[in-house]
């Protein structure tokens, strides 16, 4: 929510904050959206970490989740403050262009535009640098040992704090380019829209297997898809009714979600 | 450190005891010669979209109060927000709050909401065991005083101690859906596609309309609820599919009607969606952008720029005041709802503060000349106003199309 607030005021400020009057899309604005929202919601994962997470280290499990409420409640107060109570329309800035219609000639009720490929383009190469960025580097490794022992990995000389603070970090930047994305796609922002987009991430998490993260983005995929097809096939107000059935068949018959097995531990 | 915290505590609760205090003494004072003090609430939803119109409403209800003087009575207004911000739109639990908070100050004598006849539902039960009566500026569900318009135990179900304490300036939907299904069919729509918000008042209009243009020839081509939700594509491809020219959304704008319409337009640039007044306001156009020109709305009376006479000099006073020379078409009914109500305290004389003659003074109200004209309210406690029009969303402003008759 803050992060499509930050990415408005940017295009705002850049002159682009209506589409109307906009001929061709400004790729140079969009890219310096995306880069303010990624700086700002980075700084500000990492400052949340630093005041309400971090004291807590050692308290019970309780203290930091409800820190964590805490926290969005101060989040969704200041988008309250910045943009008002009110749905703020988000600049229609790519190119309407659907290619199964206008590329392959198919008119079918399945559209593939260009928004659809942009959110692709973009989420992709973002989610494989997540997965090599675990894999791969000292960091990643580093933060798989803390999620696994903190204790160990202390006793091992890992600074814990830098690696969490590090993880808040990427998080944050993540969710700025998320936020980007979700501005682009959908047009729309309100200051509560992170409590919506948190229990559909969340959702999608379970489904795949939560702290996996392969397994979310399949469960991201599983939900749309989902949903699309239960609103086309039985109606718009039986779209929560589909989502959330599978989540719960899921939990029954395979608690750890779709791809929980696989890999086994927490990566 | 924690000590202090108490202390500090300690000495804002008891201030605002001193506080409390004064403001229930003022009331309570009951001699006939005693100047008196009433106080009118209001319930409207404050956060979300609807924000626009009700600042605009309790602008008017300040307005009417301040043009008002009563000998003898001084009248105190509050406005509370019955939306919260989890919800972004109104929320059941905090309207019945609201209804409570009216019932238990006692120099509360009038309670002018709801905005949504969704919350009407749940506060009219409650102030009717209270004796208190209700007024609302803008909802218009049929059921929640016609017989026969709504499910078979409405209206009586909301009026426990059978005595009506409510009513509206605002006609109802069952005129409403029925002149939108009329004007459809003026536009040229043959096939509609029927979408609702699935609320009280979003599913009740929507059916109105259902069954009108069913009557007079159009063909329903889909007919379906759609909640809240980021993006509407996949019920935008389904509308494009279903042949429809014409959707008809009944809801509010505050579950993103607008962005059903960007979805709508961006895949059927051509379709025509109407709505009635829940989308007829400035912040829909605002949220919809260039998708939301060509848009129909109907709502009860003429819009602000086709206001004389009267109301004409109301719209003079009210820019005046607030610097708006256009408001939303509900302000108006605001000042209505206010003015009948200070009416019937000036009317109740010395007994001013008796929450009975003042229900009875708003409920008998007959030939009433206000700024809307001159109407009554009937035995269910509705106007006797029957004027709608049509708009047509316009370079990003609602501009009036025509006046729709009750057929």
């Amino acid at each position: 929510m803050l992060g499509t607030f930050a990415c408005l005021t940017t295009l705002t400020l850049l002159g682009f904050g209506t589409e109307v009057g906009t001929t061709s899309t400004p790729w140079w604005a969009l890219g310096l959206a995306l880069l303010a929202a990624m700086i700002f919601c980075g700084l500000l994962n990492v400052l949340a970490e630093r005041v309400a997470y971090r004291p807590l280290r050692r308290a019970p499990r309780l203290a930091p989740l409800i820190s964590a409420i805490g926290v969005s409640f101060i989040f969704v107060n200041i988008g309250l403050f910045w943009q008002g109570p009110t749905p703020r329309r988000f600049p229609d800035l790519l190119p309407q262009y659907d290619f199964m219609s206008q590329f392959f000639g198919l008119h079918t009720l399945v559209r593939f535009t260009f928004k659809d490929l942009f959110v692709l383009a973009l989420a992709i190469p973002l989610m494989l640098g997540l997965a090599w960025v675990i894999r791969n580097t000292r960091m990643g490794k580093a933060m798989r040992a803390v999620a696994q022992d903190t204790e160990m990995s202390l006793q091992m000389g890992i600074d814990v704090n830098r690696v969490i603070s590090f993880t808040f970090l990427l998080g944050g930047v993540l969710a700025g380019a998320a936020s980007l994305m979700y501005g682009l796609y959908n047009n729309n922002t309100v200051f509560t829209l992170g409590f919506d987009a948190g229990l559909k991430a969340f959702t999608a998490a379970v489904l795949g297997g939560i702290g996996n993260v392969s397994g979310a983005a399949l469960g991201g995929f599983v939900l749309g898809l989902l949903s699309a097809l239960t609103v086309t096939y039985f109606g718009g107000q039986w779209e929560n009714v589909g989502v959330f059935s599978l989540l719960v068949i899921i939990l029954v018959f395979k608690p750890t979600g779709l791809l929980g097995q696989a890999l086994g531990d927490r990566a | 450190m924690q000590k202090r915290w108490l202390s500090a505590a300690a000495a804002i609760s008891a201030l605002a005891l001193i506080v409390g205090a004064c403001g229930g003494g003022g009331g309570g004072g009951g001699g006939a010669t005693t100047a008196k003090t009433v106080k009118i609430l209001s319930s409207l939803p404050m956060t979300g979209a609807s924000r626009t119109q009700t600042v605009e409403i309790v602008n008017s209800i300040q307005m009417a109060i301040a043009d008002t003087k009563i000998n003898n009575v001084t009248v105190q207004f509050e406005a509370l927000d019955d939306a919260t911000a989890a919800k972004g739109s109104w929320d059941a639990a905090q309207e019945a709050e609201n209804a409570r908070k009216a019932i238990n100050d006692k120099s509360v004598v009038a309670y002018i909401g709801t905005y949504n006849s969704g919350a009407a539902k749940v506060s009219i039960p409650l102030l009717n065991q209270a004796g208190l009566v209700m007024v609302s500026p803008a909802n218009t569900y049929p059921g929640l005083t016609k017989p026969g318009k709504g499910e078979s135990n409405e209206p009586n179900t909301y009026y426990p101690n059978g005595k009506r304490n409510y009513a509206r300036v605002v006609p109802a939907d069952d005129l409403q859906g029925a002149v939108g299904a009329v004007w459809a069919k003026d536009l040229g729509a043959k096939n509609v596609y029927i979408v609702h918000d699935t609320e009280l008042y979003g599913k009740g209009i929507a059916d109105v309309f259902r069954a009108k243009a069913k009557d007079i020839g159009l063909t329903e081509k889909g007919y379906e609820g759609a909640q809240k939700a980021d993006n509407y594509r996949a019920l935008a491809n389904k509308i494009k599919d279903s042949g429809a020219d014409l959707v008809y959304y009944g809801g509010i704008v505050d579950n993103n009607p607008a962005v059903l319409v960007k979805d709508l337009k961006a895949v059927a640039p051509t379709i025509k969606f109407m709505g009635p007044d829940g989308i007829n306001c400035s912040e829909f156009l605002k949220q919809a952008g260039p998708a939301g020109e060509g848009v129909y709305s109907t709502f009860g009376g003429v819009p602000p720029e086709k206001y004389t006479g009267k109301s004409g000099d109301w719209l003079k006073a009210y820019d005046a005041k607030y610097q708006n020379k256009s408001p939303n078409a509900y302000a108006i009914y605001g000042y209505e709802a206010a003015k009948v109500v200070l009416a019937a305290i000036a009317k109740a004389g010395d007994k001013a503060d008796d929450r009975a003659t003042v229900l009875a003074n708003v409920m008998g109200t007959k030939d009433y000349d206000g700024v809307l004209g001159k109407w009554s309210f009937d035995a269910n406690g509705d106007t006797t106003l029957t004027q709608f029009s049509g708009s047509v969303a316009k370079a990003g402003a609602w501009a009036f199309d025509k006046e729709l008759a009750v057929k």
